[in-house]
């Protein structure tokens, strides 16, 4: 067993909508000034990624993203739910002869 | 992180006050245009947003067709006709002043917008040659492409684009912003509007701010059926904070609405009953009109609105034969005969003639620039869709040349909810407006989803830049009034209350906008009876008296949130008390009465009005054409106008 110490946390989230590479993000909360819904705070360590403060308030529209100037610091997901399916056509068209 | 301390300057004691002769209050569309359209008219402006105005708003993400352009120079159908179909497509529940700015503007704002950087048309050729092009103005249509009264656009630049220009012209525009009140003349319900209160989001900051005119261009009401409480930003389509504030602080000021009995079954976005809008197989609005296969990868045909099969894919962007013109592609709830676009056959059919589940949206064998423009301009420029859509397919291997993408449930909804689940959508109902955009209170405009039976982008922006213009007009006519301290004072009262409670034992946002939207699905769901209706305005009278009283914020952002869930309850109450009136059921208003099964008899076909007057309410009725005729009305009230233009 990891011996790495626990900790009680807030109850766990629906969704993680946004996630923060820490590798690429600046810090510079353009994406918390671009929010409309105000769910980002800024980090107390200045540089650090914000904070994804309110989760479950996003409305998945994308414009952290489109803001942000480091391609691939933010990556917005669905929730899992919410994820679609596609399938290669000609795997469709092979059932035909089934 | 866990008890972070609050990361902004709490302000909860201080008062600012702002003055400006047109107050908008709303940063989205509309509320962008309003303040432009009143600059430019020599105005000193202000504008009050609850989010960030530079993307605020349902388009602040992007938009990809602008509906109604009708003065384009290449459509083929009139403001007039159009006009007259939209309101008989809803057997006149419709609102022929509004939609007839938005066809008689519509294309104006367009040019407009072009001006300020944003991007109308295929300026690097990307699609020359496509039948969906005019290559001489290079504009880009979508459905008709024979009446061309549709234009796609990208619409991920037009936010920008009217941000830059307010900003240009010396709007001073209060970001972070919730408006809460109205402040009427003497504190007076039905009162001369003559300014408004908000809180800042993040100090928690008062202001007051007085406008010679108002500009209210807030959302349609959301959450009052569909609510979750794990996933608040996915219960309707519009943005999370978009909950129809100004319908709230509207009605408390004694403003006169019409339609709030109307609401329709949920369409999408509510949390684990649909997906996310044009991310899913479909071939309606944005897809229109990609080909639908079923799972053995067989085409399900398009007919037209006479039945007849198309063969041909450049068919399904015709009208049929002795067709003028048609509406929407795909079907449209209710759509009528004389304005039925092409649509692929039934669910019901197509299983019957052996085709098999799931069905899928291929656009591999459509033409290229057909592809190239629903994957790529429309799926990417339509709000929601460039990074959670495109980007994110696109990054997980989705190629449109090669795969197919499922469809759920039937149609371009990609949802399926019960009677009870419902929503203000399809043309809802709003604030009563006048061919000034002006309410029934002297002083306060409307635009965009404010006013009763809104609907797309250009109806917004249309309507906004008319208030806008209409309102300086007023302005520049009329002084500021004094405000009333005394409800200033009210309503900061109200609006503070809620820090004083313990958290611990009192009732949060999420409790309380659950408690309503349950008691809405049960007393005012699907189907209505008046003996249910009176018992569920009980039920939100009593949240009002006993529950809003013991309910908690900790800071700023959920004291917003709060905020909210009040005009929530308001909306509500609005909504039942408008229900109650109606004596009949009516298939238009998408309004079911088990103990009034009657569908709309003659006698009850109006508009029925309702409004607060001191503790009562008092309910009026008015004629479905009371905006009379419509071009020489308009061109009544616009004369200025259509002099310059």
């Amino acid at each position: 067993m990891d011996t790495k110490k626990v900790y009680a946390v807030p109850e766990a989230p629906a969704a993680n909508p946004i996630i923060y590479d820490e590798t690429k993000c600046i810090g510079c909360n353009r994406c918390v000034d671009a929010c409309q819904v105000d769910l980002l705070l800024p980090n107390p360590i200045k540089g650090n990624p914000p904070i994804v403060q309110y989760p479950g308030e996003c409305w998945y529209c994308g414009c952290c993203v489109m803001d942000c100037p480091k391609d691939g610091a933010i990556t917005l997901r669905h929730p899992l739910m919410n994820q679609v399916h596609w399938e290669k056509k000609e795997n469709l068209l092979k059932k035909l002869d089934l | 992180m866990y008890n972070m301390e609050w990361p902004y300057a709490i302000e909860w004691n201080n008062e600012d006050t702002m003055e400006a002769d047109v107050l908008v209050l709303g940063g989205g569309i509309a509320g962008c245009m309003a303040a432009i359209s009143a600059a430019k008219k020599g105005q000193k402006v202000i504008l009050v947003e609850k989010g960030a105005t530079r993307r605020s708003g349902a388009g602040g993400s992007g938009c990809d067709h602008w509906e109604s352009a009708t003065t384009n120079p290449c459509s083929k159908v009139t403001p007039e006709e159009l006009t007259h179909a939209m309101i008989d497509d809803n057997d006149g529940y419709n609102n022929g002043i509004s939609h007839y700015i938005e066809c008689r503007e519509g294309y104006d704002r367009i040019l407009d917008l072009e001006k300020m950087g944003a991007k109308v048309r295929d300026t690097d050729d990307e699609f020359k040659g496509a039948a969906f092009r005019d290559d001489e103005t290079k504009l880009m249509f979508a459905y008709d492409y024979e009446n061309k009264f549709t234009i796609r656009i990208w619409g991920t630049t037009f936010k920008l684009a009217m941000y830059n220009e307010l900003k240009k012209l010396g709007v001073k525009i209060c970001d972070r912003t919730m408006v809460t009140s109205l402040l009427t003349e003497g504190g007076k319900i039905g009162g001369k509007v003559i300014g408004a209160t908000g809180i800042n989001t993040r100090t928690g900051e008062f202001y007051v701010f007085r406008g010679k005119a108002n500009i209210v261009t807030m959302s349609r009401p959301a959450r009052i059926w569909l609510f979750s409480g794990s996933l608040p930003g996915l219960c309707e389509f519009r943005p999370t904070q978009c909950i129809g504030d100004g319908h709230a602080m509207g009605w408390r000021a004694g403003a006169e609405f019409t339609m709030m009995e109307k609401s329709v079954v949920a369409e999408f976005s509510a949390s684990g009953k649909s997906y996310p809008p044009y991310s899913a197989g479909n071939n309606h609005n944005t897809w229109y009109p990609a080909s639908i296969i079923d799972s053995k990868g067989r085409e399900i045909p398009y007919i037209d609105r006479d039945g007849k099969l198309l063969n041909e894919f450049n068919e399904r962007t015709k009208p049929a034969e002795n067709q003028k013109y048609f509406l929407k592609g795909g079907n449209i709830d209710f759509a009528k005969y004389e304005y039925n676009g092409p649509e692929t056959v039934s669910t019901e059919k197509m299983l019957a003639e052996g085709y098999k589940l799931p069905l899928y949206a291929d656009l591999t064998n459509i033409p290229e620039l057909e592809r190239k423009a629903i994957w790529g301009m429309m799926v990417g420029e339509e709000g929601k869709t460039k990074i959670p859509v495109y980007q994110n397919h696109t990054k997980a291997g989705f190629d449109p040349t090669k795969d197919v993408l499922q469809c759920y449930g039937s149609g371009w909804k990609s949802a399926s909810f019960l009677p009870q689940e419902r929503q203000l959508f399809g043309l809802p109902g709003g604030f009563l407006n006048d061919w000034n955009l002006r309410t029934n209170l002297e002083g306060l405009y409307v635009a965009g989803d404010s006013i009763f039976a809104s609907n797309c982008y250009g109806h917004a922006a249309a309507t906004g830049s008319y208030a806008g213009r209409h309102a300086a007009k007023y302005a520049a006519d009329n002084e500021f009034t004094e405000v009333c301290r005394d409800q200033i004072e009210k309503e900061k009262k109200r609006v503070y209350a809620p820090l004083n409670n313990d958290p611990l034992k009192s009732i949060s946002w999420k409790e309380l906008n659950m408690g309503i939207s349950k008691t809405m699905q049960n007393y005012c769901g699907g189907d209505k009876i008046e003996d249910l209706l009176q018992i569920g305005l009980q039920r939100l009278k009593e949240y009002e008296t006993n529950v809003i009283p013991n309910t908690y914020a900790s800071n700023p952002h959920d004291l917003v949130r709060l905020l909210e869930v009040f005009d929530i309850l308001t909306v509500s109450e609005m909504i039942i008390n408008s229900c109650l009136q109606r004596k009949s059921s009516s298939r238009a208003l998408c309004f079911d009465r088990i103990d009034y099964p009657d569908m709309d008899p003659v006698q009850d076909k109006k508009f029925i009005t309702i409004k607060k007057v001191e503790q009562n309410i008092e309910v009026g009725y008015l004629p479905l054409d009371y905006y009379g005729d419509l071009k020489k009305n308009y061109e009544k009230y616009n004369k200025d106008y259509i002099e310059v233009n």
